[in-house]
């Protein structure tokens, strides 16, 4: 059996309610599993609203906060135990491209510092020449060229210039995962395909795995191979990104889909949606189920004892007592 | 009023921001208008001029930008060049406004009922007590609980923020409601709830509205005629059903076919090219850098408007000679 190469097992992160703290501590994400292969690249989507815990996921993921509980390993080295060497090989190899290709620039900089910070930093290149032809190499795969843009100051750059100039210098590190938050959620829907179609061929021929964190079914439904939806920190369905989107069963992602609205006039939503008042979706419910306050088909057995995940089919696992 | 009476016209509206580099025109001869009780939505990517459109309709383009030419008539009245006290008449009153990320636009250290009041005490003289129950019925009407009149922004989640907004800008019984992407940012269940919120004060008070957005899905389910632009310029509009069914325009056929489905996995469909420099426009269609029907007749001159159908027009040179 071969190992993962990045495995989080049981992750969770709880902020808040410390030793001196009055507030009830927060479940940003309750133990989240995941592993990813070397030998089979795979993007896998993160999906979930917005407090679903999916950009804490990725802040665990990158080292920005640790796990409260679980751990996450990196060829089996835990990420907090890590030496400065083992940890600068992981910051090779895992990389991260984020939602706002505006902010992650330094605007005094050419575009050109960002290709030379790395390659200084991690010694990619023995010459000068050496430098230029991958970063040459690492731009043309996005559908760009040095000459055009290297000079040029961020503010210079279009936004779809900008996220993919962030995939460049993700890939020229040779990662074998990256982490996209949201990554296309800021950017013009004619913009939004190059990207996407960036991030097939990175899989397909340099064998980059991606985690795709975001909130949009139709693009993840459309690339991505695996699929875990995250509903206030607990994972609710997970398996085959086909099998999902076209057989949702947690009562949660069937709404989910259900509220993407379809660009076809003539199938309107069905207009009566009601969601319960803000009191009642605060009061997590932090034993059962958290959906519950919002379920159509909740049942007392809900309450009682977060559900575990069942195999629904090949490849599709959902945590409902509906289907026990 | 008759049904088909036009609340709103733009009328051969050009907006240009004066920079030291030359003059950006982000909005070149465009023509719209609003009919009573009709969504129109307003759709394009980012830069195309949707925004600017907007903000020359409420008579707010900020320098160095300025309506070089065109009229704006709200029910025949052209408000273009009236001074800044007609115009507080006419905003709020007559036009209203949902800004652009509306909930990070309410005062943060104002409860909600100050906010909302201010807004109906600055346009009428009204008692303490039927303002009062103005603001709670306009509450009432977004779906928001009585509680919320006496909360803090920051109590409230972003639909409900969102909600107030909407509350905000029916106040004074406007006319037409501009919503700059209204629902963006927001979750796609919270969005479903704020776009039915939207639809029912709509259906209830008969309010005109221009839905800026570029979710052609939403668009779909909400607008009642889609007006798409590009670089600045009109290039169709038409009745949803049709725009869906039948986009003419090769810029808003890439616009449909680039929405991500739910419903099939297909190929990405992937095209290249950038928007031409809008401080120097070629001559030709506007869409020529990145047309896949390109031809060299297509560089002479922006193609006119054309009616294709029953009100649905379009700029494109390969429908002029049929």
């Amino acid at each position: 059996m071969e190992q993962p190469i990045l495995s989080i097992q049981n992750a969770t992160k709880i902020f808040g309610g410390g030793f001196l703290s009055s507030s009830k501590p927060i479940v940003a994400l309750d133990r989240f599993s995941l592993d990813v292969y070397e030998s089979q690249s795979k993007i896998i989507t993160i999906a979930g609203e917005s407090g679903s815990g999916k950009t804490t996921l990725a802040n665990m993921i990158l080292g920005f906060t640790p796990c409260t509980e679980g751990k996450i390993t990196f060829n089996g080295i835990d990420l907090n135990q890590m030496n400065g060497e083992q940890r600068s090989f992981y910051r090779q190899e895992v990389q991260a491209i984020f939602q706002d290709p505006y902010e992650v620039y330094n605007p005094f900089f050419r575009v050109a510092h960002i290709f030379d910070m790395i390659t200084r930093h991690f010694k990619l290149a023995r010459s000068k020449k050496e430098a230029q032809e991958l970063i040459e190499e690492a731009l043309n795969l996005v559908g760009m060229r040095g000459g055009e843009i290297l000079e040029k100051y961020p503010h210079q750059l279009s936004g779809g210039q900008r996220q993919r100039v962030m995939v460049a210098r993700a890939y020229m590190l040779r990662p074998k995962l990256i982490v996209a938050d949201e990554p296309v959620s800021a950017v013009d829907a004619s913009l939004r395909a190059m990207i996407l179609d960036i991030m097939l061929r990175l899989r397909d021929t340099r064998h980059i795995s991606f985690l795709y964190i975001t909130h949009d079914l139709s693009t993840a439904y459309q690339i991505s191979d695996l699929m875990y939806v995250l509903f206030q920190g607990t994972t609710v369905e997970r398996g085959n990104t086909a099998k999902i989107i076209e057989d949702p069963r947690h009562p949660y992602v069937q709404e989910l889909i259900d509220s993407i609205p379809v660009p076809n006039p003539k199938i309107k939503w069905n207009m009566n949606i009601k969601l319960p008042s803000e009191e009642v979706m605060r009061m997590k419910n932090t034993v059962g189920c958290r959906f519950y306050p919002r379920c159509p088909k909740r049942m007392d057995a809900c309450t009682k004892a977060f559900p575990p995940m069942v195999k629904v089919s090949e490849e599709h696992e959902v945590a409902c007592y509906l289907y026990q | 009023m008759a049904a088909n009476e036009k609340i709103l016209e733009v009328l051969d509206l050009h907006v240009q921001y004066f920079t030291p580099r030359g003059a950006v025109k982000a909005a070149n001869a465009v023509n719209l208008y609003v009919k009573a009780g009709e969504i129109v939505g307003l759709v394009g990517e980012s830069g195309c001029g949707k925004t600017t459109v907007a903000m020359a309709i409420l008579q707010m383009v900020q320098p160095p930008g300025r309506i070089v030419k065109g009229e704006i008539r709200i029910n025949g009245h052209n408000i273009v060049n009236l001074s800044e006290a007609e115009l507080r008449k006419v905003r709020w009153r007559e036009l209203a406004l949902i800004p652009q990320g509306a909930m990070n636009s309410l005062n943060p250290v104002l409860r909600i009922r100050e906010q909302m009041g201010d807004a109906i005490q600055a346009h009428e003289a009204i008692s303490a007590r039927d303002l009062k129950a103005r603001v709670l019925s306009l509450l009432n009407d977004v779906g928001l609980p009585e509680r919320v009149y006496n909360m803090y922004p920051h109590e409230l989640s972003g639909g409900m923020k969102q909600r107030v907004c909407i509350a905000m800008a029916v106040a004074l019984n406007p006319a037409i409601i501009i919503a700059d992407e209204p629902t963006s940012a927001l979750d796609v269940v919270v969005q479903r709830v704020v776009a039915q919120t939207l639809l029912d004060v709509k259906k209830r008070l008969g309010v005109s509205m221009i839905m800026i957005g570029h979710d052609m899905g939403l668009q779909a389910q909400m607008v009642d005629r889609v007006a798409v632009m590009y670089a600045g310029n009109m290039v169709e509009v038409g009745p949803v059903e049709s725009i869906f069914a039948q986009p003419l325009h090769p810029y808003t056929q890439l616009l449909i076919e680039s929405i991500p489905s739910i419903r099939e996995r297909k190929p990405l469909k992937v095209t290249e090219g950038l928007t031409h420099d809008l401080r120097n426009p070629p001559t030709g269609c506007c869409f020529q850098f990145r047309c896949p029907r390109v031809e060299p007749r297509c560089l002479q001159a922006q193609p006119a408007m054309i009616e294709a159908g029953p009100e649905h027009l379009v700029s494109c040179i390969h429908y002029q000679a049929r």
